[in-house]
């Protein structure tokens, strides 16, 4: 699945080179920050929150949400035209499910212990709103190329804060960091913890779902702070 | 007493928004106001409590393996889950359209309060959460998928309702300049879910 998805990008970033004008940087580079999907545009919340326990999981919801996102992105651009303006819905909604079982069988069928542990968040990628949200806003009225990078770039913007917050979760929640295909990672000798005689606890609390929230928040404070004009009025 | 207990479990134990973060978009993004939250609050309970029941007989009649053998015995290995997600949102989003033409047409007043949260609903993720929950689940008959389908509606429309009092009477408050709007609402969603947890331990 990881792969797949790479030698998808690695084939069209180098078609798509010569078009790196100033327009299409932007729209790769935007969302990471300025229009953050999770923290600005407040798509995409409930994945994001619900499967950052582990940095595994998060990072096969990002690769799955960023396959998801390109084709729906690149086949609804294509069939722009086509789409009657009433149902436009119901047609974005059957691309992105044919997308999402896709992708849903390959992690069944190649990964499933994480298949397992995502259970049915990978089903709600269909209504994760951050994928209808930018089918609506951008490739309704965009060209295929621009939707591509528009797609990239967002799938990117999710996936740094889907991470970030799952390294804090996993960090201080069990004391260790599940690397893709590494296994978990312990940072602290055994001997350090209060079981084994020493001083330090994991906090529990980490893993529990309210705290998902609070490291949010916490983001959007940061990103804030340093990123005033993104400061809302009261 | 067993419908009782699925009801109770699904409004504050295993609360959508605070267990599962289900439906968070709309949470997020329409609960500036107690009146607009108690609207889609409803049509959220709504559409629920009637997309649920549909999607169990879909999932016990046509794509469960075996289920299909009320057409014939020599079905017994079909298996169609695969296409539960691709049914499952073809109903949802088939059903909200046809409830907001029936809403529009014979309850004008309900339509005036409803109307404009129905086609938000289609992409609410509590309502696919709950079809596939319901699936997850295996409930043994139709009346416990329905009062599972209410409970999580109630317990959501009980959850947008509060984070909307509480956004109300923050506009008063003094709150850091980057938190505000959207970071003290997480913050707080937090806190709530705190709260929440502490109903885990119950056994009903």
């Amino acid at each position: 699945m990881s792969t797949e998805v790479q030698e998808v990008e690695k084939a069209v970033e180098k078609k798509s080179e010569p078009l790196f004008s100033k327009k299409n940087r932007k729209l790769l580079s935007d969302p990471l920050n300025d229009s953050n999907p999770i923290t600005v545009q407040v798509l995409g919340i409930c994945s994001a929150l619900a499967i950052t326990v582990q940095l595994q999981q998060a990072v096969i919801m990002s690769l799955s949400v960023l396959f998801v996102m390109i084709g729906g992105n690149v086949i609804v651009s294509l069939l722009r035209n086509a789409i009657p303006d009433r149902i436009r819905i119901i047609v974005q909604l059957v691309v992105i499910a044919a997308l999402v079982i896709i992708v849903n069988e390959v992690l069944k069928a190649f990964l499933p212990d994480i298949s397992e542990k995502l259970s049915v968040f990978v089903g709600l990628i269909i209504t994760n709103c951050i994928i209808m949200g930018r089918l609506e806003a951008f490739a309704l009225g965009n060209k295929p190329g621009p939707s591509f990078l528009d797609a990239i770039g967002n799938a990117m913007g999710y996936a740094w804060i889907l991470l970030a917050v799952s390294i804090v979760r996993e960090l201080f929640g069990s004391g260790a960091i599940s690397f893709p295909g590494m296994g978990q990672v312990k940072f602290l000798p055994e001997g350090w913890f209060i079981a084994n005689g020493g001083l330090y606890e994991n906090n529990n609390l980490m893993i529990l779902p309210p705290m998902a929230l609070v490291v949010v928040g916490v983001i959007i404070w940061i990103q804030r702070a340093r990123n005033t004009k993104l400061i809302e009025e009261n | 007493m067993e419908y009782f207990s699925i009801f109770v479990k699904g409004i504050f134990i295993e609360n959508m928004i605070f267990a599962y973060f289900l439906g968070m978009c709309s949470y997020l993004a329409v609960s500036k106001t107690v009146k607009t939250a108690v609207g889609l609050g409803f049509a959220v309970i709504f559409v629920l409590g009637i997309t649920v029941p549909i999607n169990y007989l879909l999932e016990n009649y046509v794509l469960a393996e075996g289920a299909l053998t009320w057409i014939s015995p020599e079905y017994a290995t079909v298996d169609l889950s695969f296409l539960s997600f691709i049914m499952f949102i073809a109903v949802i989003a088939s059903m909200v359209q046809l409830v907001e033409m029936i809403v529009e047409k014979f309850a004008p007043a309900l339509y005036g309060a409803l109307g404009i949260f129905l086609p938000l609903i289609a992409v609410n993720c509590s309502i696919l959460g709950g079809a596939l929950f319901m699936q997850e689940r295996q409930y043994p008959s139709i009346g416990e998928a329905t009062v599972f389908g209410l409970g999580s509606g109630v317990g959501w429309w009980l959850a947008i309702v509060a984070i909307a009092a509480i956004r109300e009477k923050i506009r008063y408050s003094h709150v850091p300049a980057p938190l505000r709007g959207l970071g003290i609402t997480f913050i707080i969603t937090g806190l709530m879910g705190m709260a929440f947890m502490s109903f885990m331990g119950i056994e009903i």
